[in-house]
């Protein structure tokens, strides 16, 4: 996810000086509503999370701002990284719910 | 508004439609909002809650109920329906000739928005890096049609009519027109599919005799984000399914009147003892006009709400891919970018 070498980099991570692991806001390139919004709902889901909330900077620009504020100490990486997976099941999940009536009816 | 034991439900689970306002939009069950309320993320749950009920499958559109899912992510699926699916299009018109009185950029910008008959699938985007190349497009990510015709008068019209259909030739170019014209090896590879445009009707302009269109165009695989032209959807839109709740008995003419103030089909009267009683039958054909908020005597008897993660999903599609094809991709498109 985060940029190598000569790749453009899509996810950053910016954290205030002496601020703990646990307060950190990404900016995510080329990303908008679509992937912010949702993630945003499952990392809510997280009981770990104090707050999270997401805003795109300008609209003219596709980028943008996701803060994590988790609770206990935890790295803020860690309900990003649960988040972005709890995102991918649900979508494989739907999937399959949506296959399923289709593979009958055609 | 507090949250008081009986209205927690409610507040969790409807949307309240009032007389001047909406109340209970958001999704507030995050865990730790309601004492008493395990709201963190189970995927045993959701998986147990969620379902999908197609109502309506043709080849051009569907409606499909999904529930017991978020707006949040129900939305995401809309907004990659509409930007990021990819269809083909037309994007470089080469016109050789054009003598219509449709001018160049306008023929080139009718010609892109006519949905092609191509599955993206089986073609690659096209490496826009190097300009050099813009001039050959491959037989993986290109397809090459032609649109050639010319206006005619007719040597068989009777001399008095004025009737241009019975005057003159090819006089309207319609998409049927177009034709596909194979390089490299498209020919073998899409022997059985027949690529061209999805509709034959589509005007695309007007001829008068001595006019006419010599015009090559390159098809290129793209998402709606770049081009409205790319996208596959005609629209897709979802609404929340209406709950419409008769607070007490509503008989007689009062129930002749209600019955007026919903679509049709949404409350019938029963014979009850020799009276009509008023009884919601369907509120899923509601289409949540509030009508009945506006009669004074009517407001107090109804609440009007829509259950929060229930929705009616709606899309109708424009290009090759049926609608279930369309869900497919939808749905693999936020792994990649997830």
């Amino acid at each position: 996810m985060a940029g190598e070498g000569e790749k453009k980099a899509v996810l950053e991570m910016v954290q205030a000086d002496g601020a703990d692991e646990g307060c950190v806001t990404f900016v995510l390139h080329d990303e908008d509503h679509t992937l912010g919004n949702s993630l945003r709902y499952m990392i809510m889901k997280n009981a770990d999370v104090e707050f999270c909330g997401y805003t795109i900077t300008h609209p003219s620009e596709s980028k943008i701002n996701f803060r994590i504020q988790t609770r206990g100490g935890i790295p803020a990486a860690e309900p990003l990284r649960r988040g972005l997976n709890e995102l991918s099941d649900v979508c494989q999940h739907v999937l399959n719910t949506f296959q399923r009536p289709l593979s009958f009816s055609l | 508004m507090a949250a008081r034991m009986e209205n927690v439900e409610e507040i969790r689970n409807r949307v309240i439609l009032g007389e001047f306002g909406v109340t209970n939009v958001h999704t507030t069950d995050f865990p730790g909002n309601y004492p008493g309320y395990d709201d963190t993320w189970n995927v045993e749950k959701f998986q147990k809650n969620f379902r999908i009920d197609v109502v309506h499958l043709d080849e051009n559109s569907m409606e499909f109920d999904m529930v017991g899912i978020d707006a949040a992510i129900a939305n995401a699926f809309r907004r990659i329906l509409l930007a990021e699916v990819p269809t083909m299009a037309t994007e470089k018109v080469f016109i050789y000739s054009n003598t219509s009185i449709v001018q160049d950029e306008v023929l080139a910008h009718r010609l892109g928005l006519i949905p092609i008959k191509a599955d993206p699938r089986l073609f690659e985007y096209r490496n826009t890096g190097e300009e050099s190349a813009e001039e050959e497009g491959s037989e993986i990510d290109t397809i090459q049609l032609q649109l050639k015709i010319k206006c005619s008068r007719n040597p068989r019209a009777s001399k008095d009519s004025s009737d241009p259909r019975e005057l003159y030739l090819n006089h309207m170019v319609y998409s049927k027109d177009i034709k596909w014209v194979p390089i490299g090896n498209q020919a073998d590879v899409f022997a059985d599919c027949c690529i061209g445009p999805v509709h034959d009707d589509i005007l695309i302009a007007q001829l008068r005799p001595g006019q006419e269109l010599d015009i090559v165009m390159h098809c290129v695989k793209g998402i709606g984000k770049d081009h409205a032209k790319f996208s596959p959807v005609a629209t897709a839109s979802y609404r929340l399914l209406p709950e419409i709740t008769l607070l007490e008995v509503v008989e007689g003419e009062k129930a002749e009147r209600l019955k007026q103030c919903f679509s049709r089909g949404v409350i019938d009267l029963e014979d009850i003892n020799g009276t009509k009683v008023a009884k919601v039958v369907n509120s899923r054909l509601d289409t949540c006009s509030r009508e009945v908020l506006r009669h004074s005597d009517l407001k107090n008897v109804v609440k009007l709400g829509r259950v929060r993660d229930h929705f009616i999903c709606t899309f109708m599609c424009s290009c090759y891919k049926t609608p279930c094809k369309l869900t497919d991709k939808n749905a693999n498109i936020p792994f990649t970018v997830a």
